[in-house]
């Protein structure tokens, strides 16, 4: 009969793996599937080759950057600018809804799912593929961006709505629900403010990134400068593209900054 | 205020009878058995129990914030269990309802927080531009003064200390001018200084408004101090109602089971509840 008590003095955190023999067969699954798709995508050295030199000389017709076409470049920019705009106001209307709709603590069980469903859907498609589709609607130009960066944005900000909704503290609506107030009463004193201060910290956002993708979508017929961005790139002004390119860059930038500071301000 | 006076003197209708209230919730539990309480007059009456015995469920039922299974709740004379949603709505109007966690809307100002005790009677589009009648203002800033925080209107609520969002908490619920006041553990996230001035300040207020309270407490030391009455809770069913001075150390072995009660209180014997859950939530109903 030992009495003395002895206390391991070794302990390792437990691995992911559950054993060694586990963990050497994870390795060599990455391994071979490394090797596997390098082989299988055809990768022709050839052909990277020859497209090196390409580069260089799109390069160099890029610089200096032709900015004498400037009107141009403001007409195509501005419309950017306003499809963002306007499809950040649009999409922010439509999200209220939408994300009252989506939030499992405020909507009833049937319109959950419907709200949830539809945001599950909408997200799966990106907006260059929803921006070809509203072109093949309604055709090209900056109506067929409007509209896509409208429902795109609807969709984000309704599920980042519908996620603040539903991290709200229940206890200040439970309290203003017991005073006799009525739903739209409820909602406006109890869960708005609650989700006002983020929900425009997200809007901001949006709108910064709206402004980023309205120049993408343009490629595809979409208006806005990204348009004149791919006209240019298909008539080979590689100057006028790089002067395009190096405009964009600096919106986005400023947008960029623009976002961060407002969001800052906020509290 | 007069209603109260009137249902005292007057008819003999109790200010709040409930009978046979039970609750069953969705799990199974039977959290309330069966409960028959009379309030007859204003008096600040103590819910003690352990936890999980059924207080909150019991104070919850009453305004309905918990859908009760079986039983009726008339304040006044009228039944609050039968009432439809508008009527429901209204009869909320009529009960102030004050909670552990305060439950103040903290992005808004104290005033914001008060006027928001007077929902039930303005419309949608004057709430939103915060269009109280001048007599409801005026009673704001009467009662911020009552209890002690003259001058703090335009103070953000998450500014205050619990003590101060507590006595806003109050405050809120009187601006209701309610004919029933409902504390669900008021005191359990304070300090047992400022937990007794609380009391101390409910205890007033029910006593100058006529206003009859029902106060959810798991420190019988301080219902005992304050309550007129007290009534023990044991798994949903009520094992003791009498006036506070009848609490013996026998009832206090009915309520919460074998203990020495004569030793000296240990304020840290038992963890704090934990805040209640409510099930789901729904800003109808
Ligand atoms: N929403 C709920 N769903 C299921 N069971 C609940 C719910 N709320 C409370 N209960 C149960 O009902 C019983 C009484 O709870 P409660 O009224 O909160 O007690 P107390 O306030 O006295 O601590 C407990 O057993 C608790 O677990
Ligand atoms: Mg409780």
């Amino acid at each position: 009969m030992t009495t003395a008590v002895s206390y391991p003095s070794r302990w390792r955190a437990p691995s992911i793996f559950g054993s060694p023999g586990r963990r050497l067969a994870f390795w060599a699954l990455v391994a071979a599937y490394l090797v596997w798709s390098l082989s299988s995508l055809n990768i022709d050295t050839a052909r990277i080759i020859a497209g090196l030199p390409r580069a260089w000389t799109i390069l160099e017709r890029m610089v200096p950057p032709d900015f004498s076409r400037w009107q141009l470049l403001l007409t195509g920019m501005v419309e950017s600018v306003q499809i963002a705009i306007a499809a950040t106001i649009i999409g922010a209307v439509l999200s209220i809804p939408l994300g009252i709709a989506a939030a499992a603590n405020l909507s009833p069980r049937p319109l959950y799912l419907a709200a949830r469903g539809f945001i599950v859907v909408g997200r799966t498609f990106h907006e260059v593929i929803i921006a070809i589709f509203f072109v093949k609607l309604f055709g090209f130009g900056p109506v067929a961006g409007l509209l896509t960066l409208a429902f795109s944005s609807a969709i984000f900000l309704g599920k980042m709505l519908a996620e603040d909704i539903e991290n709200m503290k229940p206890g200040p609506v439970e309290a203003i629900r017991a005073t006799g107030a009525s739903f739209g009463q409820t909602f406006f004193y109890a869960v708005v403010p609650q989700v006002l201060v983020k929900t425009l910290g997200v809007l901001i956002y949006r709108l910064d990134s709206n402004l980023r993708h309205s120049t993408v979508i343009g490629i595809v017929g979409a208006g806005g400068i990204g348009q004149t961005l791919s006209a240019s790139f298909s008539r080979y002004d590689f100057d006028f593209a790089s002067a395009i390119l190096l405009t964009i860059a600096a919106m986005v930038a400023f947008g960029e900054w623009f976002s961060d500071w407002a969001r800052r301000r906020l509290r | 205020m007069s209603a109260q006076v009137r249902a005292v003197a007057g008819s003999g209708v109790p200010l709040l009878a409930v009978e046979g209230l039970a609750k069953v919730y969705p799990t199974g539990k039977k959290a309330l058995g069966g409960v028959d309480v009379v309030i007859d007059r204003p008096q600040l009456v103590a819910v003690i129990g352990s936890s999980g015995a059924g207080k909150s469920t019991f104070i919850r039922c009453i305004n309905r914030l918990v859908e009760p299974t079986a039983g009726s709740v008339r304040l006044n004379g009228e039944d609050i269990v039968a009432l439809d949603r508008k009527g429901l709505r209204a009869a909320r109007r009529r009960i102030g309802m004050i909670f552990q966690e305060y439950n103040l809307v903290e992005r808004l100002s104290v005033m914001q927080n008060l006027l928001s005790g007077r929902l039930g009677y303005v419309g949608l589009f004057a709430a939103l531009r915060y269009r109280f009648p001048p007599e409801d203002i005026q009673a704001a800033f009467a009662l911020l003064d009552r209890v002690g925080l003259d001058g703090y209107h335009d103070q953000r609520a998450d500014a205050l200390s619990g003590g101060q969002r507590q006595r806003v908490g109050i405050a809120r619920a009187l601006m209701q001018r309610p004919e029933l006041l409902l504390l669900d553990e008021p005191t359990a996230s304070l300090d047992p200084k400022t937990s007794r001035q609380i009391m101390r300040l409910v205890r007033e207020l029910v006593a100058e408004r006529q206003t009859p309270a029902i106060i959810n407490i798991h420190d019988v030391a301080l219902a005992r101090a304050h309550a007129d009455r007290i009534i023990g809770m044991k798994d949903g069913l009520i094992v003791f109602d009498a006036e506070a001075s009848a609490l013996t150390d026998a009832a206090l072995t009915r309520i919460y089971g074998e203990e020495d009660w004569s030793r000296p209180q240990d304020a840290d014997d038992e963890p704090a509840p934990a805040a209640a859950a409510p099930g789901s939530l729904s800003l109808i109903s």
